[in-house]
């Protein structure tokens, strides 16, 4: 019995050391890979991943446990972006494909000019002065949706960008797409 | 630097011309609709803003639209009457979105403006070169082939060009009003040529023409020797995509505009013969561009004319008055079926539209999407040189790098390849919706580097407000300490 021990304590020693050596010398570059996301993340930390942060959202991706699409505001660019810089396949969720949502005020008659939504919104998208109907720019809204949970009157609400002939897009003609290989 | 005899392009189709239901059909002036729909984004560039309120009276050629900073165009009003709404119409293009236009309800008078500017006269050489250029931006003159590209941004007076070529080639099939205008109003072309080409400061003006149009060639050519100036008309082959500008330039000087250059670039511009009729009734008679000729045809329409009629005039009421639809068509196109887009009937017409064609469904063929065969016909036919199969190969595998690769950028969407293609693949579709793609990524790019630098911004801010916070709040303490003390010593 005390043979078998050793045999397995030495063993063990014998692949624990090799693992450290290949650990050592096989080193991917995760952190590399960890910061090259964190900078194609919106960097707005809105937490709508799940994770509190981007930076901590991009170590769960660097890492391989969560999906490219996982970051709403950044949505299919960004999923094809992370694609590259990880080199993993990219399968379409649901949310990565179809229009931006955006934060609108719908019903201006609604918003009492609060001020709330301006103190949360991490990009400085929504402009307006105490008492005023306040307003948001499309450009700068991210789509982190922490000012919806804010307005006491709920009339901040997601909406999908509106088209524009300077947005607009030629859809993705039908064809036999299996020859494209 | 003309070649004495046209050099033939590479690759291009023979399309089937179908000009024959109007090139008999002189340009005919259209009774005015009910309504105009004046587009105020009809321009590459910035949309025009809007100088006219709802309910004010406009004369005919009153300046409706300024242009805005950068590239964009003056809009006029094409006849007197009343604005009746500023509102959103359906756009000529293939999205058919509204884009913002002044409603006029024409009252019949055709009351000109009395602001107009007073036409220049004399002898070309004797007017000043920036007049030409400033009346040809006040007349809201955009490139009538289709491009829409502001005019005066192309009549640069620093003295760069040395030669004007005139686009007569209309090689699309179904378009006849530039043949129509080069026959009835010769004249008036290479008058306006001249005054193009003495605002550019260019030695020579070159007319290509394509060599289906013998009365055109004819007339320009009797027009150019009249008015003596150095104009040349040279015959060019008919074959698509001819009158494309890199081609016009190959065909008529040998040369080859770099891949990403401008035509500028090697001393030519190009500009439209309905372009240069436009520059001539703008400094010789002084009206803005408010009306233009086009050709209404195609199989669904009953009888196929060439109208000269006001811009914002919708494509129904032009339907309509060349005697209507006999079926319904399967689909109606702004421009040419090449290159043309297919519209709302709705919509009204823009300064760039040179034909609103009405297509039976036996007229078109639908991509069917069918494998493909790896014929190389697409690469064959292809005017620019590319592998029309591998860029839509790529695309419909959303590799936009490599469709991009492949020389996406260089495609000029011509429709060569798709018009060739057996299997009927929708090869130009598929090139729109890289683009578009590719478009998008780039916006979204942007769009998240300019969010980024406001969150960076915001918790900057933050963080200093914080230190401040903290700061004041140490301050506080200290005085307060300091206080206690004074009070404990005097105790
Ligand atoms: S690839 Fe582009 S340029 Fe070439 S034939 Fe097709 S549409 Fe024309
Ligand atoms: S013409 Fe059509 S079938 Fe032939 S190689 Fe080109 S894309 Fe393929």
């Amino acid at each position: 019995m005390y043979a078998a021990m050793l045999v397995l304590t030495l063993m063990a020693i014998a692949l624990g050391w090799l693992l450290a050596i290949a650990h050592h010398y096989l080193k991917g570059e995760p952190d590399a890979i960890e910061e090259e996301v964190n900078r194609a993340l919106p960097g707005t930390n809105c937490g709508q991943c799940g994770y509190p942060g981007c930076a901590a959202g991009a170590s769960m991706v660097a890492a391989g446990e969560l999906p490219l699409d996982f970051c709403p505001p950044g949505g299919r660019a960004l999923a094809e972006e992370l694609a590259r810089i990880t080199g993993r396949p990219l399968t379409y969720g649901a949310q990565c494909c179809g229009p931006r949502l955006i934060a609108k005020v719908v019903d201006e008659e609604l918003c009492s000019g609060c001020l709330k939504c301006i103190k949360v919104c991490p990009t400085d998208a929504i402009v307006g002065a105490p008492n005023q109907i306040h307003g948001v720019l499309p450009e700068a809204c991210s789509g982190c949706t922490a000012c919806i949970d804010v307005c006491p009157t709920a009339t901040l609400k997601m909406v999908p960008e509106s088209v524009t002939l300077a947005n607009w897009r030629w859809p993705r003609p039908n064809e036999v797409l299996d020859h494209a290989t | 630097m003309l070649l004495s005899k046209p050099k033939l392009i590479r690759g291009g189709v023979r399309t089937d011309a179908r000009k024959h239901p109007t090139s008999g059909c002189p340009i005919e002036p259209v009774p005015l609709p009910p309504r105009l729909y004046v587009s105020l984004a009809q321009h590459i560039g910035a949309p025009a803003l809007p100088q006219v309120a709802v309910g004010d009276s406009v004369a005919q050629g009153q300046l409706i639209g300024a242009p805005d900073a950068g590239i964009s165009a003056a809009v006029h009003a094409p006849t007197s009457g009343t604005v009746i709404a500023i509102d959103h119409h359906p756009a000529p293009h293939p999205s058919g979105l509204p884009v913002q236009s002044v409603v006029i309800a024409p009252d019949g008078h055709k009351r000109w403006d009395p602001n107009l500017p007073k036409p220049l006269t004399g002898p070309v050489p004797q007017l000043d070169r920036e007049t030409i250029a400033e009346r040809v931006a006040a007349a809201g003159i955009v490139g009538m082939g289709g491009a829409a590209f502001p005019s005066a941004l192309k009549l640069s007076t620093d003295g760069s060009v040395n030669t004007l070529i005139l686009n007569g080639g209309e090689c699309e099939p179904y378009l006849t009003c530039d043949d129509r205008l080069m026959r009835e109003r010769a004249a008036g072309i290479i008058d306006g040529a001249r005054l193009m080409a003495h605002a550019l400061g260019a030695e020579r003006i070159a007319i290509g023409i394509e060599d289906n149009k013998p009365e055109a060639i004819f007339a320009m050519q009797r027009a150019a020797e009249s008015l003596g100036g150095g104009a040349e008309v040279l015959p060019v082959p008919s074959l698509w995509p001819q009158g494309s500008e890199k081609h016009l330039i190959y065909s008529l000087t040998g040369h080859e505009v770099p891949a990403g250059a401008l035509a500028a670039d090697i001393g030519l511009v190009v500009h439209n013969v309905g372009t240069a009729y436009a520059v001539h009734r703008a400094i010789r008679h002084g009206i803005p561009l408010i009306s233009r000729p086009v050709t209404v045809g195609g199989g669904a329409v009953r009888e196929p004319q060439n109208f000269e009629a006001p811009i914002g005039t919708p494509f129904s009421y032009l339907i309509e008055q060349a005697g209507g639809l006999h079926c319904e068509p399967a689909r109606i196109l702004a421009g040419g079926p090449m290159m043309g887009q297919v519209v709302p009937i709705e919509a009204a017409l823009a300064k760039g539209t040179n034909g609103v064609i009405a297509l039976t469904a036996a007229e078109i063929r639908e991509p069917a999407g069918l494998p493909c065969i790896r014929c190389g016909r697409c690469v064959e036919a292809c005017p620019m040189g590319l592998m029309p199969f591998e860029i839509a190969n790529r695309a419909a595998a959303d590799d936009l790098d490599g469709a991009a690769e492949q020389g996406l950028g260089d495609c000029l969407s011509c429709g060569s390849c798709a018009y060739v293609c057996p299997s009927s693949r929708p090869l130009v579709q598929l090139f729109h919706y890289a683009r578009g793609r590719r478009a998008d990524n780039a916006a979204a790019k942007q769009r998240a580097e300019l969010q980024k630098r406001l969150a960076e911004q915001r918790q900057e801010r933050q963080r200093l407000a914080a230190e401040a916070k903290k700061r004041a709040a140490a301050e506080r303490r200290k005085r307060r300490a300091a206080q206690k003390q004074k009070e404990e010593s005097e105790t």
